[in-house]
């Protein structure tokens, strides 16, 4: 645990990329495969399963720590995790344990299935054994979740550089659903592995925002135009029978959306499509918000309820592979008459849809489909040039997206929050609120929270007003003088019982601290069931 | 007791009615008693100042030309109606607890203090007294100092690595009190200690007054890595990172400060490392420092003034919050804004 903990720190503390991966390179020489296997899941998001409740924990972490348990609750989202809180409160000790990552964590599955008693007195010897910084790894192995200042990429080329493999090899074996509980280092990095190169999929060319309209692009012919879909990105690769669904975030969601599995019917294999994954019921003019296929990310298993309710719909429009050839060199032009043929056959009820192409002249049709963007459910415009290949990552040039702007509304902020982690100490989270009621005798409506879109001198000049004008306290959150009118954006509006204003906004954010503006220039309930009425 | 309170709590700041003065007031007095020189306490522009000996250099470099007198810790002097005498806080050199004395009941005002000996500023003394006025900057059980020499060690340790791999270590420091104590701690052994201006200033004033120091070099335009490798750097936190630091040439940064004992804000102040060290008492020593003084009445001034002050409740102590404008050196610290005027 004393080597692992040493290179957690190492990455910690430093900011600097070649530390990082000197450390992880020193690192991933010496250690054992098991400790290796450990820390590249832990580090790649897999975790040991959970052996304690987080409240046993902070009851326990207390009770140690000999303080009362609303102590340990204030101090929490103070230090904004909860394995360093528990490691910060617990008496002092130095380290007195030569056990391995692996070996702890061996002990930690251990106690899965004990009582409380003896789990209890495990974690109790283990706060007792273990020293601060390896307290804090312990707590981070019953908690879950060991976030550390380390990209998949940089581990990958840490691991590249001590194994002497190749980078891009290693990256694709370290994808997809492997769990340390069911692999071995052996198995994960260096068998031959021969399903490995079915399932890889092409790094996603990503467009730049389009600022200045489209007026800035020349001769309109060269161009091709899209919507720009508002759902989840995906590339859909059918080979060797069988198919995988990666999101732009290289994580592998075929398990989440089983109706694309359907595609191996209609397609020919050796073909991969990239696309967006959007709810579309079948016969509907435009797919469903955004909030219906919310609940679809999440889940791993999807209930039928779920499949039934939200069915999701690749929308295709561009062709990366095509009867096993990489195809993305080729104009975007002859990309996209491949893919029309190939999509010309697709049934009704197929779980793959051609995504349009919006017939244009000028910049003025442009302007008039962006204007109808809304209705489409689109959130803008996409751009393409016709003769571009398909490049890897954001590069300049080829692909805009030219976004619709988003909605606005001026509210007063009500409630602020310490953040938490990173922004430990700076009040960063707030609750905005509408005006309600007749003059003089107005409420505020609190209608939706906010916690970025600010610059850092700003969240540093608000802390400051915030300390001196706290009116109240709620645990963490503190309400103050209602007074700040922002400028809230958002992406989209809909009805809501849960909410106390009766509606809920989707990725708002803090536009603009609008400091012309008094309270009594800011948008009211009304406005905001209006927005609703338009645009829900 | 039909009697005003000894101390009581104004718009201007902690104000006495028997003595007919006010202490680290925040807006323009009389009759000022100065706890320390820290910016958040002893402003500008009150009509006369008291403050020890050792607080007065430092305080009239950066006030000005300020009517002032100085007092021996533990001399007891008659104001008015009340008997006040300063007791040391341990903070900074200079640093004061106000003792005072009405009709025998006795109030103090702590200001920031800390209860281990820093080597440079006279150790903390416990003043029995009734009302207890305290920070509470790092209240909370989180908040816990190692042995100064550890941490000495872990800043040397640092140092010399730097050093061996060609590199500059720069060191950011509150620079009245912190930046000195931070220099004490080192080996000059290592190699030289360079200052930003605004701590060689304070180095010089403190130096003039009879505190030892170790040799350090003024960090002007013509010192850089070429001419001083090896070196550490002490500045303000708002100086590493500006165009100043690009001279050192490769280099790391640390910041030395109470706040890095929580990752969060260790890692947003994006530094290479952060030793954890604090002219403010830690948890243990806010309670150590509390019931030494015996006192029933405890007034929470800055800090996590709620949390603290419901903890104290918790164990039978009379204790309430004080709204007051103190707390700008390590509250800020972390900004790097600390630096204000």
């Amino acid at each position: 645990m004393k080597a692992f903990a040493e290179l957690f720190n190492a990455i910690d503390q430093s900011t600097k990329t070649t530390v990082k991966v000197n450390a992880l390179a020193a690192y991933f020489t010496a250690a054992d495969d098991l400790d290796k296997l450990w820390t590249v899941a832990l580090f790649s998001g897999r975790r040991p399963k959970r052996a304690v409740t987080t409240t046993r924990l902070r009851a326990w972490g207390a009770e140690v720590a000999g303080i009362p348990l609303w102590l340990f609750e204030e101090c929490y989202p103070i230090v904004g995790d909860l394995a360093e809180t528990i490691a910060l409160v617990l008496p002092a000790t130095q380290t007195r344990d030569t056990r391995s990552l692996s070996h702890w964590i061996n002990d930690l599955r251990a106690v899965y299935e004990a009582d409380e008693a003896a789990k209890k007195a495990f974690v109790l010897d283990a706060w007792a054994r273990l020293g601060g910084r390896e307290r804090f790894i312990f707590n981070k192995l019953i908690t879950g979740g060991m976030r550390v200042g380390v990209s998949q990429k940089l581990m990958t080329r840490a691991l590249a550089r001590a194994s002497g493999r190749d980078e891009a090899e290693l990256a694709h074996r370290l994808m997809g659903n492997w769990h340390p509980d069911d692999t071995t280092w052996h198995a994960l990095i260096e068998a031959r592995d021969a399903t490995a190169d079915a399932s890889r999929p092409y790094p996603f060319y990503l467009a730049h925002a389009l600022e200045d309209g489209p007026e800035a692009l020349e001769h309109p012919a060269e161009w091709r135009a899209e919507w720009k879909w508002d759902g989840i990105r995906g590339q859909l690769i059918l080979r060797g029978g069988a198919h995988y669904v990666w999101s732009r975030g290289e994580e592998l969601m075929t398990d989440r959306f089983p109706e694309l599995a359907r595609a191996v019917d209609y397609l020919p294999d050796g073909t991969v499509l990239d696309g967006e994954l959007l709810v579309w019921h079948e016969g509907a003019a435009t797919p469903a918000s955004f909030n219906t296929l919310q609940p679809r990310i999440g889940r791993k298993t999807v209930p039928k309820k779920l499949l039934r309710d939200a069915p999701v719909v690749l929308h295709a429009y561009d062709l990366l592979e095509w009867q096993g050839a990489d195809i993305r060199a080729q104009p975007f032009h002859a990309r996209r008459a491949l893919l029309e043929a190939a999509c010309a056959t697709l049934p009704a009820g197929a779980p793959v849809k051609l995504s349009p192409q919006l017939p244009f002249a000028t910049p003025q049709d442009l302007h008039a489909y962006r204007g109808g963007a809304r209705d489409a459910h689109a959130e803008g415009l996409m751009l393409k040039r016709a003769d571009s290949p398909y490049l890897a990552g954001r590069k300049r040039g080829d692909w805009w997206k030219w976004k619709l702007a988003p909605l606005t509304i001026d509210a007063v902020m009500i409630y602020a929050q310490a953040g938490s982690g990173r922004r430990a100490n700076l009040f960063t989270d707030f609750t905005f609120a509408v005006r309600h009621g007749p003059p003089g005798n107005e409420t505020l409506v609190p209608f939706t929270k906010a916690y970025s879109g600010l610059t850092d001198k700003e969240f540093r000049e608000i802390t400051a007003w915030v300390r001196k004008n706290t009116l109240q306290r709620f645990g963490p959150v503190r309400q103050v003088t209602p007074h700040h009118v922002f400028e809230i954006a958002f992406e989209g509006i809909q009805a809501s019982p849960r909410h106390k204003s009766g509606v809920a906004l989707r990725f708002p954010r803090m536009l603009r601290w609008r400091h012309d503006k008094p309270m009594s220039q800011a948008n009211t309930l009304d406005d905001l069931n209006e927005m609703l009425r338009l645009y829900g | 007791m039909s009697h005003d309170p000894i101390l009581t709590f104004t718009p201007e700041g902690i104000y006495c009615p028997a003595g007919d003065f006010h202490i680290d007031p925040w807006r323009r007095v009389d009759r000022a008693l100065i706890t320390h020189g820290h910016s958040d306490h002893a402003r500008w522009g009150m009509g006369r100042y008291l403050a020890t000996h050792e607080a007065l250099p430092v305080m009239r470099h950066r006030l000005g030309d300020i009517v002032a007198e100085g007092i021996g810790y533990g001399e007891q002097r008659r104001i008015g109606g009340a008997t006040v005498s300063f007791h040391p806080a341990g903070h900074v050199p200079g640093s004061a607890q106000i003792r005072v004395e009405v009709r025998g009941e006795v109030w103090v005002a702590s200001g920031d203090y800390k209860v281990i000996d820093d080597g440079l500023s006279t150790p903390f003394e416990p003043v029995r007294c009734h009302h207890f006025i305290t920070e509470s900057t790092f209240g909370l059980p989180v908040f816990r100092w190692e042995p100064q020499g550890t941490v000495a060690a872990q800043i040397n340790d640092w140092w010399r690595a730097c050093a061996a791999q060609g590199k500059t270590a720069m060191l950011g420091a509150y620079s009245l009190g912190k930046a000195q104590r931070l220099m004490a701690m080192l080996d000059p052994a290592i190699g030289p200690i360079l200052c930003h201006a605004a701590v060689e200033n304070t180095n010089a004033v403190m130096r003039a007054q009879g505190i030892t120091l170790p040799d350090t070099v003024l960090a002007n335009k013509d010192v850089s890595a070429k001419t001083h490798p090896g070196a550490m750097v002490i500045a303000p936190p708002s100086a590493l990172g500006s165009v100043w630091s690009r001279k050192f040439g490769p280099q790391e940064t640390g910041f030395a400060s109470g706040w890095m004992a929580l990752r969060g804000i260790r890692r947003r102040r994006a530094g290479d490392r952060g030793f954890v060290i604090s002219d403010h008492a830690d948890w243990a020593g806010l309670l150590w420092a509390i019931r030494q003084t015996e006192a029933e009445n405890i007034y929470v001034t800055h800090g996590y003034t709620d949390i603290f002050a419901r903890y104290l409740k918790d164990l039978g102590w009379n204790a309430q919050v004080l709204q007051t404008q103190f707390g700008g050196d390590e509250e800020n610290e972390t900004e790097g804004s600390g630096e204000a005027a």
